[in-house]
């Protein structure tokens, strides 16, 4: 089988009842560029959401309606070819973060981030990825992590925060309530997180582990749009956490990462969790809720949250974060558009790991220095290491000096000492 | 065939022909997107998926994000052509007669003067959509040739209705068999261009809200 | 009795004066939309004009149309138009009968060969052979083909002769047909209306004495003059239709109040005829004046065009069955091209290769 058909053959796999009704229902009315960060950026219609699933879209009428059907058999209906799906890569991949910002803003209803999660099924099936993305899944896939981090990078990190800390980081501890999984750019980047998750469960009393077969949740195969690599990636979390017997894993403060476990992830295997998924966000929220997690002290920096696209708009956590904001953050304020509705750092959905996107996310991320300096603050939270490198990025480029810091991180920078 | 024997056959089988071949391509259509179905997530949910969706079903009518320019004037051309099409086609007394025959039961119409009103806006709105739809960058490049036909299959009924209703260009007999004829291309067109969208928007929306209601998101 | 007498002559002999003449010229002529001041040039055409021999011939009708025409507007000037023309044989109106009614129409097709109008009213039936009526033992579609040669041009008075009127009407058993469908070479013109305006009878024949040919004809060969607008048109109670105001039932306050009677089935927006400015019984009145809506009884096929108390808008057929079975064809078609596509969805999902990260770098 060739690889156009393998990929075709996939774009007919992914249809179903809503792609064909989202299909059926597009009026072209343009609406959802409006929401696209990057049509709004460049005000380039390639840019149009919708357009970017034209040859989805042609799958579907040849395939899925009966004039469709017809005008393909008789000709009429020019077929996909590679040449398209090439010239659609870019638009697929470069140009989407997967934020979903489209799908609340069709009046129709259309869904239309679902659809192109579903089409880079079949994009990376015919062989049109991006190099980037490729090699990233192929490191995660075969050193264990997209950024080439491993166990012995792990193990340094655990060591150095029981150095630090003075606490004890379980590591493969059988029975624990909750299982720690980290982004890979927290690894790499972000290794403050290990003292902070570290001392902030040992305050909350919190049963917890991490796992040596199972710690890096970003999953390099959602963003490149393979199920099946994305399948085997979750695998090594879901082994993990059923070896361990946990109740809960909890996810990290990265996007995708949220995503691939919390709601793809028993799609991917095929069967619902012996365990629940839990946000780290959400989790603190829990305990703060619960009086297990005490601050001291508060942060008078203009602060601001920048919402990850894949917590909020396409996951659902959305108070937690100023719940916890407001327990150190008096001067806290709102970016225009917060929560559901807040503009994608430019890096999400995979971009970020595609180096020939790269001109493309630092122009779009005029958006979010426009937010930016609608509010001018001082620092920026997140709760997404990978929002967190692209905000980082992006201010550099545009020589701002706004602070990017890790809510977990805040948090754990002001918690109050230990109880007895 | 006489004037009279057209308008007969318009008024008769014509419309049994395009009648049929709408709800037959309605039907046919909504019930094949139901059953080409979905898998249920296997995820555990955080919210239920009806109440959410039900609730985007009209909610999405209403709530729309921050929009460009062009973004405003098509919410808003595009409303006024919606409204005025659905209050001239439900309100006109003749069109009240009409369903009244066909579906038993009537309803009451509303004032000439508030259908003239809504007919004009309709009409100017359709004429202002389409001159956006070639000069607008986006919609020019989303459209293709089903765009046009839809609008043209659209507008027929509304202008030769008006013209109808004002007795404007042609005599009475002409102006209500071109009326009725371009209802009837519109109701054989429309199953099968996305003019579908007349039914298919609210499951689209459905789902669209049920898969957020599903995680939980409040949209 | 004098054959070629002219109007004027005659008239003067049975006492109209010529200010009575010329008031029915002017009014003719307005009604036939001629400029103003042509009605001296009528009443000097009129004047002069011979009168010509006239064959009117009654197939299968109701001699509504007769009637119409004899005992309306008696006796007003327009039953003398009559004396304007040798009517030299009409079934209900000559005194002559059996052979001697027949020989005087013979004699007349032979006399006034090519120079004489035919008149006639009723369909003609066609089926078995016409049978179905016959004038001393001849059927009438041998008399109408018989008369029709001779003839200058032939007059359909009333829906049935000019389209085939009640007698078509479905069944249609007789096979009745209009004049024109079975006359094609020579200039017809259609008074139809069940039965027509007897001025609008008077009128065309004063118009064709007057300059000697027939009037303009619209695209169903009626006189524009007298079937150029629509009864909707010239309706009284037609502002109460462009408000919207309309009865919903005969005796309702909207029918009290003489408002649109659209919704009660009137058909006068698609019945081209001139009642609602000539009116009927010597001006009294006209259906929609006395609270009926229009039947539309000068359109072709109006007894078959649904119910008389059908408004419009409704459809002329049952929708509501078609639609139903439509509904569970379509419902059909979905179950079964849906299982199609599924199924094909399912072999793609079974012939699904797994990719895997080899397959990223091929």
């Amino acid at each position: 089988m060739s690889k156009l058909q393998r990929g075709i053959n996939s774009f007919i796999e992914q249809i179903d009842g809503p792609i064909a009704t989202f299909f059926t229902s597009c009026v072209h009315c343009g609406l959802c560029a409006d929401a696209c960060l990057f049509y709004t950026e460049t005000q380039d219609p390639k840019y149009t959401p919708i357009h970017k699933l034209l040859p989805l879209r042609r799958i579907w009428q040849q395939e899925y309606t009966f004039w469709g059907k017809l005008m393909f058999r008789l000709g009429l209906s020019k077929p996909v070819t590679d040449a398209e799906l090439a010239a659609w890569e870019p638009l697929v991949y470069d140009s989407c973060t997967l934020c979903g910002r489209c799908s609340l803003a069709c009046p129709v209803g259309n869904d239309i981030v679902y659809m192109v999660r579903k089409m880079r099924e079949g994009m990376v099936a015919s062989g049109h990825a991006p190099e980037g993305l490729k090699g990233a899944t192929q490191r995660a896939i075969g050193l264990g992590s997209p950024m080439g981090v491993n166990l012995n990078t792990v193990m340094t990190h655990i060591r150095n925060t029981e150095k630090e800390t003075g606490l004890s980081v379980p590591l493969d501890k059988e029975g624990a309530d909750y299982m720690m999984v980290l982004s890979s750019a927290e690894i790499a980047e972000y290794s403050e997180v290990f003292s902070a998750v570290t001392r902030i469960f040992h305050q909350a009393g919190v049963s917890w582990t991490m796992a040596s077969d199972g710690f890096e949740g970003t999953n390099s195969g959602i963003q490149i749009g393979s199920s099946d690599l994305a399948a085997e990636l979750l695998w090594r979390i879901v082994r993990a956490a059923e070896r361990l017997k946990v109740k809960y894993v909890i996810s990290p403060e990265c996007g995708h990462a949220y995503t691939a476990l919390r709601w793809e992830g028993p799609n991917l295997i095929g069967r619902p969790y012996n365990f629940q998924v839990i946000h780290i966000t959400e989790l603190l929220d829990q305990l703060r809720s619960e009086g297990r997690l005490r601050t001291e002290g508060l942060d008078e920096t203009r602060m601001t949250f920048h919402d990850p696209c894949q917590m909020v708009r396409r996951g659902g956590v959305v108070e937690q974060p100023r719940n916890l904001l407001h327990m150190v953050a008096p001067n806290f304020v709102e970016m225009p558009d917060s929560g559901i509705q807040n503009w994608c750092c430019g890096g999400g959905g995979g971009v970020s790991a595609n180096e020939r996107a790269e001109p493309l996310r630092l122009k779009v991320f005029s958006r979010k220095k426009a937010q930016l300096d609608a509010i001018g603050v001082d620092t920026i939270v997140t709760a997404c290491s990978n929002c967190r490198s692209m905000l980082l990025d992006g201010l550099e480029h545009n020589n701002m000096s706004v602070n990017v810091v890790g809510l977990t991180e805040l948090i754990a920078e002001h918690l109050a000492p230990a109880a007895k | 065939m006489n004037p009279q024997e057209l308008l007969y056959w318009v008024r008769g089988t014509g419309l049994q022909i395009s009648a049929a071949i709408f709800v037959f391509g309605m039907i046919y259509r909504m019930l094949h997107l139901a059953l080409l179905g979905r898998k249920k997530s296997l995820a555990a949910p955080r919210g239920s998926e009806w109440g959410p969706g039900l609730r985007t079903m009209w909610r999405r009518s209403l709530v729309m994000p921050e929009l460009s320019a062009n973004g405003r004037f098509t919410i808003i051309t595009g409303y006024v052509f919606h409204f005025g099409f659905l209050i001239t086609l439900f309100f006109l007394s003749q069109h009240i007669d009409l369903l009244r025959a066909v579906l038993g039961f009537g309803w009451p119409a509303l004032p000439r003067s508030v259908i003239d009103i809504a007919a004009i806006l309709s009409i100017a709105a359709m004429i202002a959509l389409l001159v956006h739809r070639i000069i607008d960058p986006v919609k020019r490049l989303l459209s293709d040739f089903q765009d046009y036909l839809s609008w043209m299959v659209t507008f027929l009924p509304l202008l030769t209705g008006f013209m109808l209703l004002r007795g404007i260009g042609f005599g009475y007999i002409t102006l209500l068999t071109l009326h009725l004829l371009s209802v009837e291309l519109l109701l054989i067109v429309a199953p099968f261009t996305k003019l579908a969208h007349m039914f298919s928007l609210f499951s689209a929306r459905w789902y669209n809200g049920a898969f957020a209601g599903f995680k939980g998101v409040k949209a | 009795m004098k054959d070629h007498d002219t109007l004027e002559h005659r008239l003067t002999e049975q006492g109209i004066s010529r200010r009575a003449f010329l008031k029915f010229c002017a009014a003719m002529a307005s009604l036939m939309a001629l400029p103003p001041g042509s009605a001296t040039a009528v009443a000097a055409a009129l004047a002069q004009a011979k009168r010509p021999s006239v064959i009117w011939l009654s197939f299968q009708e109701c001699t509504g149309c007769t009637e119409s025409l004899t005992r309306s507007h008696s006796p007003t000037l327009e039953s003398l138009i009559f004396d304007m023309i040798s009517l030299d044989y009409h079934h209900t109106l000559q005194a002559a009968s059996g052979f001697a009614a027949e020989k005087s129409r013979d004699d007349a097709m032979k006399a006034y060969y090519g120079k004489y109008l035919l008149l006639v009213d009723g369909s003609i039936p066609t089926k078995d052979g016409g049978v179905y009526s016959t004038i001393a033992g001849r059927s009438n579609l041998d008399l109408l083909q018989e008369a029709a040669k001779g003839a200058a041009a032939i007059v359909a008075v009333g829906t049935c002769a000019a389209f085939g009127g009640i007698p078509m009407a479905k069944p249609n058993p007789t096979g009745a047909m209009a004049v024109s469908d079975l006359i094609k070479d020579k200039p017809i013109i259609n008074i139809s209306g069940c039965p027509p305006i007897p001025v609008v009878i008077t009128g065309v024949l004063a118009h064709y004495l007057t300059f000697g040919e027939l009037p303009a004809l619209d695209e169903l060969g009626r006189p524009k003059a007298f079937y150029g607008e629509t009864i909707h048109d010239r309706c009284y109670r037609r502002p109460f239709y462009d408000q919207g105001k309309f009865a919903k039932t005969f005796d309702d306050e909207g029918a009290r109040n003489g408002w649109c009677l659209y919704e009660l089935g009137c058909k006068g927006p698609t019945t081209h005829n001139a009642c609602a400015t000539t009116k009927w019984n010597g001006g009294t009145g006209f259906p929609i004046e006395a609270g009926h809506g229009c039947i539309g009884c000068s359109e072709p096929n109006f007894w078959d065009a649904g119910s008389f108390y059908t408004p419009l808008p409704a459809p002329t057929a049952e929708v509501t069955t078609v639609a139903g079975i439509a509904a569970v064809a379509g419902a059909g078609a979905a179950v079964a091209l849906s299982a199609l596509d599924r199924a094909k969805k399912k072999h793609m999902q079974q012939t699904h290769e797994k990719l895997t990260v080899k397959d990223l770098h091929d």
